[in-house]
């Protein structure tokens, strides 16, 4: 195109702008149009609605753990005994795979000490985790009286053998993090807020 | 391949036809006078059988589809009320479920077959290509339509395997939750994921359709490769596509759909899982997940490898090597026949293949895993380090100087071969 010059005929010119000119025009209508097409996919405002769940800890006794469904995944929460609180206290961070928090109400890069993976110093009896392994989605099991808790008393993941501990941090296994805890906070003693 | 249109319009509309749009012209100079070698064996009509394989699988799959409803809440029944309730339901579902392991059985034979007499060294590089290519294509197909089931098994496969994208996160943070979530639609498995899964289910049969329309066309350029690996040079290398190979085809076409009525009627639910007859419970994962059994090999590969990342790679890579293959082999010789030390490593990839299928479908722990590590490492060990060495070291055995000459023998009597026996009589022409 640069090499029409004024003094070759006005026409190739001006067909050379109409060509990138158009051409430009279906580009960026064309990249404008692919977005909704795109984002269409991901999580609607219906999903994104449901997205906070109050939950009632009263009638969850020392010992006990309940599942509740928050943005279609299950959600464990484990009111702990002092001896599993104690054990995650005894472990060593460096002997963590993942020495990392993982908790949403923290900074990202906060050690992942067994304070930290609960939500604050007067409720560390409690321990509310995503319920689904890092590793590849699996529902762990040690939810239920009788279940597998694998060899830390936490959760076990029997798809590919993850062991999990009481503080829901991962220990054995090919998963590559710890439990996530979800945005949460308490809205009275005795009640959680989840998102 | 190239050859003169011997297409003759006899009446008045066919000459309007042909002048218009010669398609009766080229379906007959593509599919009857089109010059195949003489020599192909059965291992050739495999590519028949898997065009009747996609037509059945789009046939009952639009029909399932009238009575099928993508939805969470109901998905499953409606799987239950075409078995019980429509009108022959029964044998529609259980003709397109067994159909999709048929349709595998038979692109993988045709793939061992590609591999075993060199149909991907040039000129048809393209055409094997196109063929990897639809392999992908299928594999996601058959993986959404398992979904559609929307079983334990179905739900826990989708879960599993969606998830595999989030170990992207290990590489940019939070760039595969992203990815996973937008397949999903949510933030876990959905009825928003089943009614995607369902659409593209829909869709991707025809553009397997599309990709094998291309594939013929690739393969009609350079014509057909043969099982001495040999160019056919002259006129009476090859002989028509019809009859001969129209009833070739059609023959063993009649074996095979005795095979897949034999599974329809006596073995419909021997190829799945039982589990996938309990309706998804996101709150429970089954015991053991498994994936179909065309998926076992390359399941085994993605758990033999411990790093999450490293092994979704692999498991992709496993495919993705295919499209190599003409470039790794350095090999001149096309046909294993001709190869007497690539022979055993072929065979060996063979068994390769099928222990991975084997220990796919077990826990991987103790020796279990160990095995899958070799033979992981002998899978891709195949491709990037025997292709390459055997093909330079290796001294191919005399080659008889054409099709002609494999089948009918030179300078002495053919011994009754006929074209059909290319094999028996190709192996005498050693002492060239
Ligand atoms: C490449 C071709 C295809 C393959 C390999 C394939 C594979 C599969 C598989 C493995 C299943 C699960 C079967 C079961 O366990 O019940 C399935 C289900 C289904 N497919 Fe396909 N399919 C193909 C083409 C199609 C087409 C063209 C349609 C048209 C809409 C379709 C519609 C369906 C429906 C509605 C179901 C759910 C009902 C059922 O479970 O049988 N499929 N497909
Ligand atoms: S999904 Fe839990 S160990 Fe693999």
């Amino acid at each position: 195109m640069a090499s029409h010059t004024m003094t070759e005929s006005e026409e190739p010119t001006r067909r050379d702008f109409l060509f990138i000119a158009s051409g430009a025009f279906a580009a960026v209508g064309g990249a404008a149009a692919l977005w909704p097409l795109i984002d269409q996919m991901n999580p609607d405002a219906s999903s994104k609605a449901l997205a906070s769940l109050e939950v009632d800890l009263r009638p969850v006794r020392e010992g006990q753990a309940i599942t509740v469904m928050w943005r279609g995944k299950p959600v464990f929460i484990r009111n702990r005994t002092g001896e599993e609180i104690e054990a995650a206290r005894a472990v060593d961070l460096n002997d963590l795979p993942d020495p990392i928090a993982r908790n949403a109400n923290l900074p990202e890069d906060a050690p992942a000490t067994d304070e930290n993976r609960a939500r604050d110093k007067a409720h560390e009896r409690w321990l509310v985790v995503i319920g689904i392994c890092t590793h590849l989605g699996c529902i762990p099991k040690g939810q239920r009286v009788g279940d597998a808790r694998g060899d830390y008393g936490g959760w076990f993941c029997p798809c590919h053998g993850s062991h999990y501990d009481t503080a829901g941090r991962i220990r054995k296994g090919p998963a590559p993090r710890n439990l996530d805890v979800p945005p949460y906070q308490f809205v009275s003693d005795t009640k959680i807020k989840i998102g | 391949m190239a050859h003169e249109s011997t297409y003759q319009p006899n009446t008045a509309i066919e000459r309007w036809l042909d002048d218009r749009l010669p398609i009766v012209r080229i379906m007959h100079d593509q599919f009857q006078t089109f010059p195949t070698p003489r020599n192909l064996n059965y291992w050739w009509t495999f590519g028949g059988i898997l065009t009747f394989c996609l037509a059945v699988q789009l046939i009952t799959g639009i029909v399932l589809a009238m009575h099928y409803i993508p939805s969470d809440k109901l998905a499953f029944d409606s799987v239950e009320h075409i078995m019980r309730d429509v009108n022959w339901g029964w044998l529609l579902r259980y003709t397109h479920a067994v159909g999709a392991s048929m349709f595998f059985f038979a692109a993988y034979v045709h793939m061992f077959r590609g591999l075993y007499y060199g149909s991907y060294k040039a000129p048809r590089e393209i055409l094997w290509i196109l063929g990897v290519l639809i392999i992908l294509v299928m594999i996601a197909t058959a993986f959404m339509g398992y979904s559609l089931v929307w079983g334990q098994m179905s739900f826990w496969a989708v879960t599993v395997i969606t998830n595999l994208f989030s170990s992207l996160d290990s590489i940019i943070s939070g760039l595969g939750t992203a990815i996973v979530q937008w397949i999903w639609g949510g933030y876990s498995v959905s009825g928003a994921t089943l009614t995607r899964l369902f659409s593209l289910h829909y869709l991707f049969p025809f553009v397997i359709a599309g990709l094998v329309v291309l594939h013929i066309w690739a393969l009609h350029v350079p014509g057909n490769n043969n099982p001495t690996g040999i160019e056919v040079k002259s006129s009476s290398d090859a002989i028509p596509f019809h009859p001969y190979y129209t009833v070739k085809d059609a023959y063993a076409l009649a074996l095979f759909a005795m095979l897949f009525a034999w599974f329809v009627f006596y073995a419909p639910n021997y190829l799945g899982h039982p589990d996938n007859y309990i309706p998804a419970n996101p709150l429970q994962t089954p015991p053991h997940i498994v994936p179909e059994w065309y998926f076992l090999p390359f399941y085994a590969i993605l758990r033999a490898i411990p790093s999450k990342l490293m092994g979704v790679t692999a498991m992709f890579a496993a495919i993705f090597v295919l499209f190599l293959a003409p470039w790794l082999d350095t090999s001149k010789v096309r046909s294993t026949k001709y190869r007497p030390i690539y022979k055993w490593f072929f065979w060996l990839f063979v068994i390769t293949c099928l222990a991975l299928g084997y220990l796919g479908a077990k826990p991987p722990e103790g020796w279990y895993l160990v095995f899958a590590r070799v033979f992981t490492f002998l899978y891709f060990a195949h491709f990037l380090i025997i292709m390459p060495i055997v093909g330079v070291i290796e001294r191919p055995r005399g080659m008889p100087g054409s099709i002609t000459e494999a089948v009918l023998g030179r300078g002495r009597t053919g011994g009754g071969a006929g074209a059909e026996a290319g094999g028996a009589a190709a192996a005498g022409p050693e002492t060239r």
